[in-house]
């Protein structure tokens, strides 16, 4: 291969002291890769039940200024989506992922609000895709790229909706991975986004101010189960 | 940039005695080390965390050549090329390779540590490339023609005031009468004149907080959202990134990862935490065609098997600058170069010498608060003092301070010799004391009395007070 | 009580030149913990400066001294964190590639100990028997704070000191900028941080301030007299044992009689 290559190599195993690393050492590294093991995985999310994460994945995800809206079922996901552009004097128009998922929501039922499926362009101020996994643990949204997924969505527009179901939520980033895993493609997609509220800077003299680059809003309107009391 | 190590102390002094930089510098103080210990309590295993990731970090640097070899394997598999670059010289020349090849006019930068260790804008300027910063910060003492200060807030010297003059010295197609008086409006500004920077970029070049051997992918922990348009809309991606931040598995960076966002700045989890692997799939809709990566040398092979190899256990989160007393009394550009801070002191004469860095390890009491923040454990003040060895045995200690080791030394080995010239030390001293307490100069300690005064001793000296007080037997 | 121990006094060098005092106050404190206390006469000091400055061979030369004359006795007792700390943390150091003299090291480190942290944790002492009616703070000094985890032990004891109010002070774990040569050779980055702290120390609105290492002592006073701030400055010592009247307060004049 390249010269700076073997030289960069070469001089790792002389400061180490050593060749190559001898073949049975070499398999033992292989498989600790190929079990790839966790590591300590704090007990925040991991030691409550569904519901308790469910919970807690609402409670941490609106600390960072994740605004949280709950639906009963997909039907009623358009008339929150309307709900909310209106609250926040926003257009009623959006560009979709091209998801199953997404596509199977009954849009017509709200034919005002405009949709568009496909990658977010400049210009537009609203998008709305699925998420593979909403992580508990520190309220984090998982989005990982792909033709039905494409990124731009998640970064161009000011305003960023996410549908998540409740079966989606997870403890830990680990259990992100294995959902990843679990899809077989054998290589990670493009892009795995954990996203973790909205976009936001502390450049100026330290004060937080968000929707730096990417959304200033994100919006996630989860599906599932029984509502609690104080939801309406 | 040109180090200005070498000149710390006149830096030093400009830091302290600039107004500006001091109210900046003390939101810094106060805000960041609150911050992280409020996120550091609401994580129970947070110390058994660090020790997690120190382990981790041991075990890939231990084998670093086989995990660099195996992410090389990961990145090719999924579309991707690894350049090796030894050098500061030969990363440059491989990122302006890879711009010419797509005859690139622009060039929009995430954050990048190693982008400023090799030079890189000038580099790509001088051959009539655009590189357009547009992580917040870095845009701005872009504008300013100035160097970061901090490795991951880059502007923290700077107060508001000084940015709007620097936004109204710029943007001159906006309205001249314009109000820039909030943050706010500062940010909406600089949103609004780089989003169309991020659209026409030709290549997008981005650092590397964590390489996975894994999968082969690179992860950038940002919280603005300029890394990931960085990424994404440019037809090429460019990853830079040092080699000892290879991690081997995706669950051993979800470990680290837990340390890093709370040790920089006290969030649980960045906005935007983002694993890039290759170019686009095919199918995908937006993405990169091509994606490289930059893996950079430059020093951090040569730290392996010496007692600085801990040095390469470093995440770049900045918990010991924040956490420095120096670092908050002089702030970044005392130290002359890209890295500040304890992390800075260490690292630095690593990369460009100790004849041009001397003062930076020099420059610590040794309170040892930068190790007790260091989310992977690194014994800063250790690293600190073996410089200082060093400088030692290659004579570089100015000359009166190693006459006057010796001659303390040699006293100091010489208790009766030690005992007779503290008991006059202290008996004249007394005497010279005794109306005030204290002096307010003394001739030889000028370093002490010009800025505070000297205690004056009580007169006898401890041993020959308890020696008579075992001559009359009294208790 | 714990059993009779024979305890040799590590005085440290600043503590002989400068302040006698603190070492009686630690020999009453040891012995009122039920210990002998002895002064080996063939010390001087613990070998830091030259060890912080890189000179590794005079630190050994030291050091060795100091194994030596310390050898035989159940106890090291320093009345500071810094001197405390060299020997227990760094001595072992030292001689990490020397294994002719590591096990006298390694030994002499594990019977050696800071001396607030030695009557409370060791020797079991819960209260003094001393009245000092004042409004005080603590500045935690560094190397006892870091490398021997003393934080607790002088608040538990001060405040069973009889008439003192502790107040705790902001900042009390950020250095002073005393850091041994450091404090001459980047003087206006010490004065910075000794600046800073006596604001703080002023702004406690404490009439004292207290800490377990002389040298940060001798700076913080130093600073409060400059900046014309009537705060005592003492060691804990003095004031657990109850001396506070053998001695002016650290940069004070005697009081005329």
């Amino acid at each position: 291969m390249s010269v700076a290559r073997d030289h960069i190599l070469g001089g790792i195993r002389r400061a180490l002291h050593r060749d190559r690393l001898p073949d049975d050492v070499a398999r033992a590294l292989d498989e600790r890769v190929t079990a790839h093991a966790r590591n300590l995985v704090p007990a925040r999310a991991a030691a409550l039940d569904h519901a308790g994460r469910v919970e807690l994945f609402v409670a941490m995800a609106e600390e960072v200024q994740t605004t949280v809206a709950r639906v009963a079922s997909p039907d009623s996901v358009p008339d929150e989506i309307v709900r909310y552009l209106a609250a926040e004097n926003l257009p009623a128009e959006l560009v979709m992922a091209p998801d199953p998922d997404i596509a199977a929501i009954p849009w017509d039922r709200r034919p005002l609000l405009r949709t568009r499926a496909g990658r977010a362009e400049a210009g537009d101020a609203v998008s709305l895709t699925p998420c593979l996994a909403a992580v508990a643990e520190t309220g984090t949204l998982m989005l990982v790229s792909g033709a039905a997924t494409p990124t731009t969505l998640n970064f161009l527009p000011d305003t960023h909706i996410v549908v998540v179901r409740e079966d989606q939520v997870v403890a830990g980033y680990e259990d992100g991975w294995d959902l990843v895993r679990a899809r077989g493609t054998g290589m990670l997609p493009r892009t795995v986004n954990f996203i973790t509220g909205p976009s936001r800077t502390g450049d100026i003299e330290q004060r937080i101010e968000l929707g730096a680059h990417g959304p200033r809003r994100l919006h996630v309107v989860l599906i599932g189960g029984d509502l609690p009391p104080d939801h309406a | 940039m040109e180090p200005t190590s070498h000149a710390f102390i006149d830096n030093a002094r400009a830091g302290l005695a600039n107004p500006t930089l001091q109210r900046a510098l003390a939101l810094a103080r106060t805000g960041f080390p609150l911050r992280r210990s409020q996120a550091v309590a609401r994580l129970p295993e947070f110390e058994a965390l660090r020790e997690a990731g120190k382990a981790i970090k041991d075990h890939t640097i231990a084998h670093l050549d086989f995990y660099l070899e195996m992410y090389e394997r990961n990145v090719t598999a999924s579309g991707g090329t690894v350049h090796w670059a030894r050098s500061a010289e030969e990363a440059r020349a491989i990122v302006l390779d890879i711009c010419r090849s797509v005859d690139a006019k622009t060039v929009t930068k995430g954050k990048s540590m190693i982008a400023e260790e090799v030079a890189l804008n000038d580099h790509l300027e001088k051959h009539g490339i655009t590189p357009v910063e547009t992580d917040l910060g870095e845009y701005i003492i872009q504008l300013r023609h100035e160097p970061p200060s901090h490795i991951i807030a880059p502007a923290i010297h700077l107060m508001k005031e000084q940015v709007a003059d620097s936004f109204r010295a710029a943007h001159t197609e906006l309205d001249p009468v314009r109000p820039l008086i909030e943050a706010r409006a500062m940010c909406d500004e600089a949103r609004t004149i780089l989003r169309p920077q991020f659209l026409a970029a030709d290549v997008g070049i981005t650092g590397g907080n964590f390489l996975i051997a894994e999968t082969g992918s690179s992860i950038i922990v940002t919280n603005e959202g300029n890394g990931d348009l960085t990424q994404t809309l440019p037809r090429v991606h460019i990853v830079l990134a040092s080699i000892e931040k290879i991690v081997p598995t995706l669950e051993d960076a979800a470990t680290l990862l837990r340390l890093l966002a709370r040790s920089a700045t006290g969030q649980e989890f960045s906005s935007y935490t983002t694993m890039s692997t290759g170019p686009r799939r095919p199918g995908d809709l937006d993405g990169p065609e091509q994606y490289h990566v930059v893996l950079l040398d430059n020093g951090r092979s040569a730290l392996l098997g010496t007692e600085f190899q801990d040095m390469l256990r470093c995440l770049k989160c900045a918990a010991c600058l924040n956490h420095c007393p120096v670092y908050v009394a002089v702030g970044g550009h005392a130290y002359g170069w890209v890295y500040p801070g304890p992390m800075g002191a260490v690292l630095t004469p690593a990369l460009i010498g100790l004849h041009e860095a001397g003062d930076l390890p020099n420059a610590s009491t040794f309170c040892g608060r930068c190790e007790s923040v260091c989310p992977v454990k690194i014994p800063l003040p250790k690293m600190l003092r073996h410089w200082r060895e060093r400088q030692f045995a290659e004579k570089l200690t100015p000359r009166t301070a190693r006459t006057g080791l010796s001659a303390w030394s040699f006293v100091v080995r010489r208790p009766g010799l030690y005992h007779f010239v503290t008991g006059v030390v202290g008996r004249v001293l007394a005497w010279a004391g005794r109306g005030r307490g204290r002096f307010r100069s003394l001739p030889l300690a000028t370093g002490w009395t010009g800025v505070r005064d000297m205690p004056a001793p009580e007169g006898r000296t401890f041993h020959s007070l308890w020696a008579e007080r075992q001559r009359r037997g009294s208790k | 009580m714990a059993e009779p121990a024979r305890v040799a006094l590590l005085v440290t060098c600043l503590v002989d030149l400068f302040r006698p005092t603190i070492g009686f106050a630690a020999v009453k404190l040891l012995e009122a913990a039920g210990c002998s206390v002895e002064v080996p006469l063939a010390q001087t000091c613990c070998g830091q400066p030259a060890y912080n400055s890189g000179d590794r061979a005079d630190a050994k030369a030291v050091a060795l001294q100091v194994i030596k004359a310390f050898a035989g006795y159940d106890f090291v007792v320093v009345p500071s964190g810094s001197c405390a700390g060299m020997v227990r943390v760094h001595y072992p150091e030292l001689f990490a590639d020397d294994p002719g003299n590591l096990a006298a090291a390694v030994e002499l480190a594990a019977r050696t100990h800071e001396l607030v942290s030695f009557l409370v944790d060791i020797r079991g002492m819960t209260s003094v028997a001393a009245r000092w009616p004042h409004a005080a703070t603590y500045h935690d000094a560094c190397s006892g704070l870091r490398e021997l985890s003393v934080k607790r032990q002088p608040r538990d004891l001060l405040a069973t000191v009889d008439g003192l109010r502790l107040c705790e002070l902001p900042g009390a774990e950020t250095c002073c900028g005393f850091g041994g040569t450091f404090c001459v050779k980047y003087p206006e980055i010490s004065d910075k941080m000794v600046s800073d702290k006596a604001a703080e120390i002023a702004a406690t609105g404490a009439d004292a301030v207290l800490a377990g290492d002389l040298g940060c002592l001798l700076n913080i006073a130093g600073k409060l007299s400059r900046l014309g701030h009537a705060v005592e400055v003492r060691h804990v010592a003095e004031v657990l044992a109850g001396m506070t009247d053998a001695v002016p307060a650290i940069g004070m004049p005697a009081a005329r009689s």
